[in-house]
């Protein structure tokens, strides 16, 4: 193994672990978004201020919501593999880089 | 050579992070919600980004003429920032939050292409979403397409200054571009809606509390991956890196 795959290895491990830490050791919360909060703060700071613009489209419902958010990360995902899938087949193939 | 098994190295990883990851798509995360900017502040902070935008429209352009074979790069930064920004990751302070994944373009391309591409993501979110909004998207896109990308490529201006090694630096652009861009929300947030009591720095204290503790440990799963993709980057992409200035001379 390379010095470089395992820089890569311990740092998507970090990463990993970083993201599961806290679901591991906070059961008490649902995990909502942090904008959520900001709302409520906002509310509790300002009871006066009211949100005076609506979303104009909004996802019915987390279903929706998470198939739209699935469909970002998809096509970004999508369109990263295929730049990375090109430039590993590039060097693989070229004859120069062989040698 | 240990090419086909770093592929597939490569690859296993990347379904496991993607499992990690893909079932927690849920519930509202981050940016400055739909229609929670005063009036004036969403006019000031869009007017604030026309000149970054427009900067960055200049930038890609020249990208697009001179360097053309780095055109490839800019498409997977961009789609970087797709994935990133649809990742929303539990935090130790029990919500979740995103990366924003625009630091490590910003630190290839400079950070005013990075408006342009943060602008496109913000637009997806706010129009399909329902994830910031048209109102906010000045001040969202200054937060997350200036302010965090600007702050990131200054960081790695100075580390490479300093002769740090090359991951360290891409690790604390990234790191700190994301965080710097939450902390610029809660800055945001905390000017339009001062607290009765204790004003301005009371709000700034609550805001911070809410999005810049939050978003800490996510800044360093951002900083991480930067250094992931960059390794990956380094070995496969090395014309366009040099034509970037960021390999070699």
């Amino acid at each position: 193994m390379t010095k470089n795959m395992k820089i890569v290895i311990i740092c998507l491990v970090l990463a990993a672990l970083i993201a599961v830490v806290p679901l591991l050791f906070i059961h008490d919360s649902e995990f909502g978004g942090a904008d959520g909060a900001a709302e409520e703060a906002i509310a509790a700071i300002d009871p006066d201020y009211e949100a005076w613009a609506d979303p104009l489209i909004e996802p019915p419902g987390g279903e929706t919501e998470s198939l739209l958010f699935c469909l970002q990360a998809a096509l970004g995902g999508g369109v990263f593999g295929f730049g990375m899938g090109y430039l590993i087949c590039r060097k693989k193939y070229s004859k120069k880089e062989q040698e | 050579m240990t090419r086909s098994k770093t592929e597939r190295y490569l690859f296993i990883a990347g379904v496991v992070v993607a499992l990690f990851f893909g079932p927690m798509a849920v519930s509202n995360a981050m940016h400055i919600m739909e229609g929670y900017l005063p009036l004036g502040y969403c006019v000031l902070w869009g007017a604030v980004c026309v000149p970054f935008f427009i900067a960055g429209l200049f930038s890609i352009k020249r990208t697009v003429t001179q360097h053309r074979k780095t055109l490839i790069l800019l498409v997977m930064m961009g789609a970087y920032v797709f994935v990133l920004s649809a990742l929303k990751i539990p935090s130790v302070t029990g919500s979740s939050s995103h990366p924003t994944g625009t630091g490590l373009g910003a630190v290839l391309f400079g950070p005013a292409s990075m408006c342009v591409i943060g602008v496109i993501v913000l637009l997806f979110q706010a129009l399909l979403l329902a994830h910031g909004g048209l109102t906010t998207l000045g001040a969202n896109t200054f937060s997350m397409a200036i302010a965090g990308p600007f702050l990131a490529y200054g960081v790695f201006l100075v580390c490479k200054k300093l002769h740090a090694p090359k991951s360290l630096g891409i690790f604390l652009a990234a790191c700190l571009g994301d965080l710097f861009t939450y902390c610029i929300t809660a800055v945001q947030l905390a000017m339009a809606h001062p607290s009765p009591v204790g004003g301005f720095t009371a709000s700034l204290a609550e805001f911070m509390g809410i999005f810049a503790v939050t978003q800490i440990p996510l800044a360093v799963i951002e900083g991480l991956v930067a250094v992931v993709v960059m390794k990956a980057l380094e070995s496969y992409a090395k014309p366009e890196l040099t034509e970037l200035g960021y390999l070699g001379v």
